[in-house]
């Protein structure tokens, strides 16, 4: 009886506390289908009584978020691919291939872990200014090409290749070349999926550099575009709600596909500290 | 040089030369910015520059709005840190009962707006918090309670961000909690003499101990997220009502990118470095003091 007791009261929170954790999300599916203008009205409604597609219509004839959809994807995938370019090789480089002056270039990284970026904001706009690079895509892009926690969550990885296969292939006249792209790759897919999906997450949701950085509408990414449009929206929730559907689904469902892979990121990042 | 060597710098260079390029350059840059005037004059042209020594954070400190800022951020992170960090904890003992059915979808359903667009669901919050039409006050009217003028009241805009920020944060350290709980040896319960001895008695003496590493760095990286408070202050109150809800960040991104003083930008950026540092360093050194490893 007691035991029984407990089960509910343990499962009835649970339920209860991610009843409450949805909700917003909930509401936000629901008053996207709302006809404009109906959700505004005391009682707030749940659900719409007459569902509509017309805010998504809207969203992509006249407020343009369409191409701003397009931009954002370009970007994070972009921002995915080169980031596993220059952060994987660099990550096996630290781990197994020891160069001069590798031990302490990696305490130096280690130690501008304590930065917050935001302090290398002001000048990075600057020289993006200089070079030409400020409102234009790639500029949105530089801060994403290589990050110090990324290569060392590759690192810490490719540390549990054993050394002897590395030898043995090169025993057998592999080249560094080779090992790097036949041995190691091959057994580094599970990383490299973490590496994606946390990169392509953290691109797409990113806010105060694209903020930054661009200035002309029609390069906005999604979280800026949505930004400048409840500013001037602020009446329009049924649109609003249909534009915050649009940034949030995608990640969503990449979680949701990926979640593996991402929540075992977070552990070897987090955990192992 | 080896073959292996040379292989190595071959392929850890390009990432090096653009960490070194777009991060170490401009965090220099910074401090030397943050000791010049440098601002819209200067962007016209750089000839406009003048080297003012400190006077930069004089300023700042002379600067009541840099001071609420300061005591804006220090508000959000005080009582948001603890309590983001409780409901994380909470969750994850509840999850890790023995007792807790369906926990897959329990942990996936919780931990979901971690994952979501920040800026998309401050929005969704923003209507959410209305006072007339928003749910969160339609549900208080069935509790008694009267509306509240959520984000428009000088008292309730803070709060209101804070409730936002643990409902959009607390899955990340729940998930963390979790898989520490779950290293905890469970023959540690029964060794002890304590399994019989009551959940609050074991919680007290085996789970919280055993999670102390995982509380140090948890808290460590909670506090270092909550002090670069921005984007959810832009999109919910544009820093008012009566600027309650300026943070450090937002104070700097006014006068970096809308007042182009950016020698003024950079000494904010380098007085938040400087706070997160300290911060940092006490945790550590009250860890210390307590022997967690």
């Amino acid at each position: 009886m007691k035991t029984h007791l407990a089960a509910f009261s343990v499962n009835g929170a649970l339920a209860l506390i991610a009843a409450l954790t949805l909700f917003p999300l909930f509401w936000m599916f629901s008053a996207s289908l709302m006809p404009a203008g109906t959700s505004s009205v005391y009682p707030p409604p749940l659900w719409p009584t007459h569902p509509t597609l017309e805010n998504y219509h809207e969203l992509f004839s006249h407020a343009g978020m369409g191409r701003r959809f397009l931009n954002s994807l370009g970007i994070a995938s972009a921002a995915t691919l080169l980031s596993l370019l220059f952060n994987v090789s660099a990550g096996y480089a630290f781990a197994k291939l020891k160069f001069a002056g590798s031990q302490s270039i990696q305490k130096i990284l280690v130690g501008a872990l304590v930065i917050p970026a935001q302090v290398a904001m002001l000048p990075l706009f600057l020289i993006l200014k200089t070079i030409g690079l400020v409102n234009t895509l790639p500029g949105v892009l530089v801060p994403w090409l290589a990050g110090v926690f990324s290569i060392f969550l590759v690192r810490q990885h490719v540390a549990t290749v054993p050394d002897e296969l590395l030898e043995a292939a090169r025993l057998e006249g592999a080249g560094e070349a080779a090992i790097y792209l036949r041995v190691v790759l091959p057994m580094l897919r599970p990383i490299l999926v973490t590496l994606a999906v946390f990169t392509f997450l953290g691109a797409w949701n990113d806010f105060l550099w694209p903020l930054i950085v661009l200035n002309e509408g029609k390069l906005y990414t999604l979280p800026v575009a949505l930004a400048s449009l409840s500013r001037e929206h602020v009446q329009d929730s049924e649109l609003m709600m249909a534009g915050a559907v649009l940034t949030v689904l995608p990640v969503l469902l990449l979680f949701l596909l990926l979640q593996r892979y991402y929540l075992r990121g977070m552990m070897t990042g987090a955990v192992k500290g | 040089m080896t073959a292996a060597a040379r292989a190595g710098l071959i392929l850890a260079f390009p990432a090096l030369s653009v960490i070194a390029l777009f991060f170490f350059v401009p965090v220099i840059i910074a401090l030397a910015l943050s000791l010049t005037d440098f601002d819209i004059y200067a962007l016209a042209d750089i000839h406009n520059l003048r080297f003012t020594g400190l006077r930069n954070y004089v300023e700042l400190l002379k600067t009541p709005l840099f001071w609420s800022a300061l005591g804006n951020t220090l508000y959000f992170t005080s009582v948001g840190v603890p309590l983001s960090i409780g409901a994380s904890l909470g969750t994850a003992l509840l999850l890790h009962s023995r007792l807790a059915r369906f926990r897959g979808f329990f942990r996936t359903a919780l931990f979901a707006p971690v994952v979501t667009t920040l800026v998309a669901v401050a929005v969704i919050w923003r209507y959410l918090l209305h006072t007339r039409y928003g749910l969160i006050n339609y549900g208080l009217a069935h509790l008694g309670i009267a509306p509240i003028d959520w984000l428009g009241n000088p008292h309730f805009a803070m709060p209101s961000i804070i409730m936002f920020t643990v409902w959009k944060n607390f899955g990340y350290n729940m998930v963390i909690f979790l898989a520490a709980l779950q290293s905890i040896p469970e023959e540690l319960y029964e060794a002890s003499g304590l399994d019989g001895a009551g959940w609050w008695l074991q919680f007290r003496h085996i789970t919280l101990p055993m999670l102390g590493p995982t509380l140090l760095l948890v808290s460590i990286l909670t506090i270092a997220g909550f002090f670069q408070l921005f984007a959810e202050p832009y999109v919910m109150t544009q820093g008012g009502p009566a600027q309650s809800t300026v943070s450090v960040l937002y104070f700097m991104y006014e006068q970096g990118f809308k007042w182009w003083n950016l020698g003024t930008a950079s000494a904010v950026a380098f007085v938040l470095f400087l706070m997160m540092f300290t911060v940092t360093a006490l945790q550590m050194g009250v860890a210390r003091r307590l022997a967690i490893p």
